[in-house]
């Protein structure tokens, strides 16, 4: 039962409720009309501590898109969190108005605390460097709907693998299906964090490689997904500099790759992908990003309980 | 070798990994009681080589579990009229609250008011504790 639920950690949901929700997004996708007013009366609460687009976009989008309306705001200075309010105390308040709240937050664990103090369902939309599920979602419902499987995969995660939260939370999803096997393609200065390998991938004896170049593995992969080198999470510029063009995906290196590799990104791309490959059946990129748009539907829809 | 008189009524905590004496000192504010405790430093210990020791001449309760977030491998006896009754192996708890201080600069917990620091075990083996919020990590003894 999925009525009334936080989602802050691709974990909260075991597979078979990860499952409804895509089959419910599947749903949508094939006959948007049959949702187009489940969600009338209802309210979302679009809390944006810092900026983003597509994200709260994606999720304006689902709730309007199933009937519903939206309140909120797009950044900190424009709330009362640039008087001081704590998540705890913003949360309480939005939760007399609106029937589910999505929150954005540049400190790791803010939706989580939200979740703790509100009456209504929170959804993380990305906190700090931490976690994304519903990017996780979306990648999921990408997959599945070319694939037909998320297990017996050989998925390359490429790029910032240290604070990508899309690929941390990715990894701990897709580790809970069979057979699937990770490369993971950094330079060192990005590797994964260490809870990820030990407690994750090692615990649950996920097969892994790391690796310094796309080339080591492409050949192999199933899936390749791309990963930006941000900005915003570097304390020194001279850093951030020096890695953004690590890896650069190009007609090249998609020569080596499979007919049916499928490329992901969860955007925006900055590039890391060449755009030659925009016009390559192999890219998913922004099919990827209207699965985004959906599986946040499927998600509203469940959390509220109208469908 | 110096001697510290047995005590009558209180608490030794033994076999406290040398070093760590001063930690689990601080961590029960021993500094600020009026009752007599000791902390002797560098014992010699035939198991550990060097060990420290803390006896407190009062009875005093305090969350034994806690103590293991410090030193799992440390004892705590219970004397009543110059005997022990009690033993108490020490063992991680599976939750701590405000006993470990998240150190992550973009955990919530370093903006938020009001917040209570939460780890979680996570592995018991290794002493393994993760932030509730953030995950970030914490071993015991490090």
């Amino acid at each position: 039962m999925l009525k009334g639920r936080h989602l802050i950690d691709p974990m909260d949901f075991s597979i078979e409720e990860i499952n409804e929700v895509l089959e419910l997004s599947q749903k949508i996708i094939e006959n948007p009309e049959v949702y187009a007013k489940v969600c009338e009366g209802k309210i979302m609460g679009s809390l944006f501590y810092e900026p983003s687009t597509r994200t709260r976009l994606s999720f304006e989008a689902a709730m309007m898109r199933l009937g519903g309306q939206v309140i909120g705001f797009s950044e900190a200075n424009s709330s009362s969190v640039s008087k001081g309010e704590s998540v705890a105390d913003t949360i309480r308040t939005i939760a007399c108005y609106a029937d589910v709240a999505v929150m954005r937050h540049p400190k790791e664990g803010a939706p989580k605390v939200a979740s703790l103090y509100s009456e209504i369902p929170v959804i993380n939309a990305g906190d700090g460097g931490h976690q994304h599920p519903t990017q996780t979602l979306t990648d999921l419902l990408t997959i599945t709907s070319v694939k037909k499987r998320l297990g017996n995969l050989k998925i390359g995660y490429c790029g910032d693998l240290k604070f990508g939260r899309t690929v941390h939370s990715l990894i701990k999803a897709l580790s809970r299906y069979e057979n699937n096997e990770m490369f993971l393609i950094s330079p060192e200065e990005l590797t994964i964090p260490d809870y990820i390998r030990t407690e994750i991938l090692e615990r649950q004896d996920i097969s892994y490689h790391e690796v310094r170049k796309i080339e080591d593995c492409i050949e192999d992969l199933d899936i390749l997904y791309m990963t930006r080198v941000q900005r915003e999470r570097f304390f020194n510029e001279e850093d951030y500099i020096r890695l953004k063009d690590t890896y650069i995906l190009d007609g090249e290196k998609m020569k080596r790759a499979s007919d049916d590799m499928m490329v992901l990104h969860p955007l925006p791309r900055v590039n890391e992908i060449a755009y030659e490959i925009d016009n390559d059946p192999r890219a998913w990129y922004f099919k990827q990003a209207k699965m985004g748009m959906f599986v946040r539907m499927g998600l509203i829809a469940k959390l509220l309980g109208v469908c | 070798m110096m001697n510290i008189d047995t005590i009558a009524n209180g608490i030794v905590i033994d076999h406290i990994k040398a070093g760590y004496g001063i930690r689990i000192f601080d961590y029960l504010g021993l500094d600020k009681v009026d009752y007599s405790v000791a902390l002797i430093m560098n014992v010699s210990s035939k198991k550990q080589g060097k060990k420290d020791i803390i006896k407190i001449e009062n009875e005093i309760s305090f969350d034994v579990s806690e103590l293991g977030l410090i030193d799992p491998e440390a004892t705590v006896n219970i004397i009543q009229n110059h005997k022990i009754t009690e033993k108490k192996k020490l063992s991680l708890p599976e939750e701590v609250e405000d006993v470990i201080k998240c150190k992550n600069p973009r955990c919530i917990t370093s903006i938020e008011k009001n917040i209570k620091h939460v780890f979680r075990l996570v592995d018991t083996e290794k002493g393994v504790y993760r932030c509730k919020y953030c995950d970030e990590k914490y071993s015991i003894g490090k």
